[in-house]
């Protein structure tokens, strides 16, 4: 069993782990942000999706992944305001909401692309990378994990920045507050609405960027269903996440890795087939909710409509 | 059931003529609730299709020449035989404010199962007892399926949507495994199980081309609305719908109700499943499995979770998507327009619910335990369980 621990392996293990886990940390943190305010995003995978592709065209028209990455924002914002329209300010189903928004998100994506491109899939370049001096340099694998397009860099030091938001901000507090006790919040004079509404929107920018991070840096490419459920694999992240930045960026990792072992398993010289493979996350995340269901922490008001007055 | 209920704390049904004007304005109410999401999301989607530089026109006669005309309502027709066999599991189990959103993978496993013992089946036992094993085994293994949602529900209260999900994916994962290993035609090199022959598949209604598949789906409309209305189990899931702390208190064993549930739920889906591949395709390829719940799920809520009610919303979606294949095709655009419809009609669907709430429309589209349940934490529901 020795040989496939070389160091081709590993490096293939960490740096597609990372490669495949930063749009599930990008999409998860959105997550983590409106579960504390009490907005349940199911419809996270066609934000994702919408985000991904707006992205891809953003970066094909423009030549520039920074346009591209704008633009797949954009995207997981639009389809995020139809949850803030219908769900924040009517008051709606979040469920059946969030469903409409995946289907919608892959039915648009899927004819949009087929009505620009029919068959063909064109493919983007190379993300520019950058890297960070010394580290880069460190044996097997500095090359693959401390070169990466700036993007990643930004994204880490989002995570750092939603973390000491949610700590030690009033915006943190009012979050909190808007998922844990609405009305409290409400009576201290602040728009529950309005917070929500924010915290349902930056989701949505940022299962954007992670939707467009998918198809312009990992996949270099626009494929109709390319995310594959890494919507919901990110809600569960952020479920068992607990509201915690750090563990947002771990629980993606894991889940990256996973994703990822099947190119390092192929190189390896053991064949599993894709499909098992495909199924790793999915296993792992039942036998994770199995042994720790309990622990997971979700705010008492997720997914009620706030009402002033109501009881 | 719901409906009626309305209709009589309204107090309308006490005079025989207002009864009368009672039953038209509910009509009414009837239809703006379930037929104008419809028909908005036509428009919508007709618009889409107009910037798109499509004639939309064209496109939804297409779907009428394609889906109705020349016979063609007999390929719709045999498309509704699934269709409705997943919307019945569908309603058992939204009738108890449960979420089952594993039907892909319910349905893909109970396909998978069909096609791989199916061709070799066919040959080695009498052709009826060989369909009605097929048709037990996809029943079994829908069933099975949604065993790890059911008891992680029922003893952990943890949340079956996200289980469910996860489980679908894993199902289809399974199938595909199945078909491209054990289940693979050896002499060919697609992906994809050996071909049932057509003598030993369903047979056909006398005079069409619809198999008897059809039969059974409305046998099932028929099961599924006497369980859910006339049967103890039935007002035991609609207490449990409704306010699971309730149904508690009047002494309803729920972990038994939620498993046995999520079984009859499974069931029908993977019996869909044993009705599509007897009836039509006599195989499986491994990746294409169809994914039929996604379109069911917003005709089951317009039809306000009514086993009859369902009827012609499928028929309605079946003749959509069976013109719509084609139409798509002659329009050079994917076939996932459908599924922007589709969303397009949920999402009009639930801002019509938020104006009918307004204007009091009457009863809503979801039990109100349904929408509730999400309401206490999602992994450990205490309510739902003890």
């Amino acid at each position: 069993m020795s040989e496939i621990f070389t160091e081709v392996f590993w490096t293939t293990v960490l740096a597609g782990g990372l490669l495949a886990g930063i749009p599930l940390m990008f999409t998860s943190l959105g997550e983590t942000i409106s579960e504390r305010a009490g907005v349940l995003n199911i419809g996270l995978e066609g934000m994702m999706l919408l985000g991904a592709y707006l992205g891809f065209l953003g970066a094909h028209y423009s030549d520039s992944v920074w346009l591209g990455f704008l633009t797949g924002i954009a995207g997981g914002m639009a389809g995020s305001v139809i949850m803030v329209v219908l769900c924040v300010w009517l008051g709606l189903d979040q469920i059946v909401v969030g469903i409409a928004i995946t289907l919608l998100g892959e039915g648009i994506t899927s004819v949009l692309q087929g009505a620009q491109f029919g068959t063909t899939y064109p493919r983007l370049g190379a993300t520019p990378t950058v890297s960070i001096p010394l580290l880069h340099r460190i044996p097997v694998v500095g090359t693959s994990l401390f070169e990466q397009p700036l993007v990643v860099y930004l994204g880490f030091g989002l995570v750092a920045v939603v973390g000491w938001l949610f700590r030690s901000t009033n915006i943190g507090l009012n979050l909190r507050a808007a998922g844990e006790r609405p009305e409290a919040l409400d009576a201290a004079g602040v728009s529950v609405r309005a917070t929500r509404s924010w915290a349902a929107l930056s989701t949505g920018a940022l299962a954007g960027l992670g939707g467009a991070y998918l198809s312009i840096a990992v996949a270099g490419v626009f494929t109709p269903f390319i995310t594959q459920g890494q919507g919901f694999i990110a809600i569960v992240i952020a479920m068992l996440a607990r509201g915690r930045p750090l563990l947002v960026v771990i629980g993606s990792f894991v889940f990256g890795i996973s994703l990822s072992l099947s190119d390092a398993l192929q190189i390896a010289g053991i064949t599993i087939s894709e499909d098992v493979i495909n199924m790793l996350p999915f296993i792992a995340i039942i036998v994770a909710l199995v042994l720790f269901s309990r622990r997971a922490y979700l705010p008492p008001a997720l997914a009620v409509p706030y009402v002033r007055g109501a009881r | 059931m719901a409906e009626e209920a309305v209709g009589s704390q309204r107090g309308v049904a006490s005079e025989p003529w207002r009864r009368g004007v009672g039953l038209g304005l509910r009509l009414v109410d009837v239809l703006i609730r379930s037929v104008l999401p419809v028909v908005l999301a036509l428009v919508a989607g007709g618009i889409l299709l107009e910037i798109l530089g499509r004639n939309p026109r064209t496109f939804y006669s297409h779907i009428w020449l394609y889906g109705v005309q020349n016979g063609s309502w007999q390929d719709s027709a045999i498309r509704m035989a699934p269709l409705l066999l997943i919307a019945m599991g569908l309603t058992v189990i939204f009738r108890a404010s449960i979420w089952n959103l594993g039907y892909n993978g319910q349905f893909a496993l109970g396909a998978a199962l069909v096609a791989g013992y199916g061709p070799s089946l066919v040959n080695h036992v009498p052709l009826a007892v060989a369909l009605v094993t097929l048709f037990l085994m996809a029943t079994a293994a829908g069933a099975a399926w949604t065993l790890v949602p059911s008891v992680l529900k029922a003893r952990y209260g943890t949340n079956e949507i996200i289980t469910t999900l996860m489980m679908s994916f894993i199902g289809v994962g399974l199938a595909n495994i199945l078909v491209k290993g054990p289940f693979q035609d050896p002499t060919i090199q697609t992906p994809q199980t050996r071909v049932i022959p057509l003598e030993d598949m369903l047979p056909s209604i006398p005079s069409t081309r619809i198999h008897v598949g059809l039969l059974v789906a409305f046998a099932a409309v028929l099961a599924v609305h006497y369980l859910l209305t006339r049967t103890a189990f039935g007002l035991r899931l609609q207490v449990l719908g409704a306010n699971p702390r309730a149904a508690r208190h009047v002494g309803i064993r729920l972990p038994r109700l939620i498993i046995t549930a999520f079984l009859i739920s499974g069931g029908l889906i993977g019996a869909a499943a044993a009705a599509d591949i007897l009836g039509l395709w006599g195989y499986v390829r491994a990746d294409q499995f169809p994914a039929y719940g996604d379109a069911v799920i917003p005709f089951v809520f317009l039809a306000r979770l009514n086993a009859l009610a369902v009827v012609p919303f499928v028929a309605f979606y079946a003749v959509l998507s069976t013109g719509g294949d084609l139409a798509t095709a002659e329009a050079n655009l994917p076939s996932d327009f459908l599924l922007v419809l589709v969303g397009l009609i949920l999402l009009f669907m639930t801002m019509i619910e938020y104006l009918g709430r307004r204007r009091e429309l009457g009863g809503s589209y979801l039990t109100p335990g349904l929408s509730q349940a999400l309401r206490s934490s999602l992994f450990w529901r205490k309510t739902a369980v003890e």
